[in-house]
């Protein structure tokens, strides 16, 4: 019986779940700069961060798509597992949507992305300053729900460890030689 | 042929006196509505583009002597659109064009040389920021009905005339090379 996650999907979790901090931490302290060469850096900087992130999570649900998870406890009652599942899919959801309003914005307020500065991404929208503050609105709105969520997500499996004491938490921590 | 030389002559000094306005069209009349001025830069690797909204500019040509032709093109700096509020900001600051101190950016034509196939090249002097520089500005020009369009892009080094200092010096960021177009329609007249 497997009770872990495979390795992959732990790789994945852990690198996404980095980074993501990462572009959290970065995208809230780069917007009240005032303009310089050093936040178009940042900017950049998140950009890439973010195009990245979104390839993983594409990767990540390709994966998780092929490969059942472990089942969650059966000491969870019915609605708690369907709660999980939903948070997992607006976790999931979420992780795309942010990305593409962010690219989004980009093109309506005329900074296209190129991707480590080489590869560029194609802008969707036409540069129109309205729609651009809109979407800056739609990126931030949807990332104050997402750190919502994560808070959700983390207070969950520590609850699992802490007070419930079964394996949600530690099946998605590496492997100690447990299994052969 | 004594019979056909007499109006042949006659003509030819009627033409003499007739004023050379009403054979070649001299352009003049700038249509504003009709003319753009734009520019576009690279930062990070990124093309970055904008515009001038406003700017003047008073100019003569006529196609059949390009070498009499002299423009000068006056350009609003504070009019300037880099497609976010920020930034047009930014760029009025000293560091920039410094806007309040020098409001406007001056080209202003010394010679113009026809390079055949309409094509024409306009040597000249622009002014930003109080250092002027000699540049040579390519142009094409296409009649229209009445109205007359030049055409025409070329490429300023930012650093020539100490747009972008301080911190913005360095040119990783935001590059030296600025490529500026312009489309300008003048109507024909006296």
């Amino acid at each position: 019986m497997t009770t872990h996650y495979t390795p992959v999907a732990k790789a994945l979790h852990w690198l996404i779940a980095l980074l993501l901090f990462g572009l959290l931490a970065l995208g809230f302290y780069m917007q009240d700069l005032p303009l310089s060469p050093q936040k178009l850096q940042l900017y950049a900087w998140h950009k890439w961060a973010g195009v990245t992130v979104f390839l993983l999570v594409l990767v990540r649900l390709a994966w998780r798509v092929t490969h059942r998870p472990p089942p969650l406890p059966e000491h969870m009652p019915r609605v708690m597992q369907l709660a999980a599942h939903a948070g997992h899919v607006l976790l999931y959801a979420l992780m795309i949507a942010i990305p593409l309003s962010g690219w989004l914005m980009s093109s309506a307020k005329g900074f296209q992305t190129v991707w480590f500065g080489v590869l560029p991404i194609p802008d969707l929208l036409d540069k129109n300053r309205e729609l651009g503050d809109l979407l800056q609105t739609v990126h931030l709105s949807l990332n104050l729900f997402f750190v919502v969520v994560l808070i959700g997500h983390m207070g969950a499996a520590l609850k699992h460890h802490f007070i419930d004491r079964d394996d949600v938490l530690t099946r998605m921590l590496p492997a100690r030689n447990l299994e052969p | 042929m004594k019979p056909t030389l007499k109006p042949m002559i006659l003509a030819l000094t009627l033409a003499a006196a007739l004023p050379w306005s009403s054979h070649a069209a001299e352009y003049r009349q700038v249509q504003a509505d009709q003319s753009a001025i734009t520019f576009a830069y690279q930062q990070m690797g990124v093309t970055m583009d904008g515009k001038f909204n406003r700017f003047t500019a008073q100019l003569s040509f006529d196609p059949e002597r390009p070498e009499a032709a002299n423009a000068t093109v006056d350009v609003d700096l504070a009019s300037i659109d880099t497609g976010s509020a920020e930034s047009d900001q930014e760029v009025a600051g000293k560091v920039w064009f410094n806007t309040p101190a020098f409001p406007t950016a001056r080209f202003e034509t010394r010679s113009v040389k026809a390079l055949g196939d309409h094509r024409y090249e306009a040597a000249g002097q622009l002014t930003i920021k109080g250092k002027t520089q000699d540049v040579v500005v390519p142009a094409t020009f296409t009649a229209q009905g009445k109205a007359g369009v030049f055409e025409g892009r070329f490429t300023l080094r930012r650093g020539d005339f100490a747009i972008g200092e301080g911190p913005w010096a360095k040119f990783d960021v935001v590059a030296n090379d600025v490529q500026i177009q312009f489309r300008i329609t003048a109507n024909a007249g006296e």
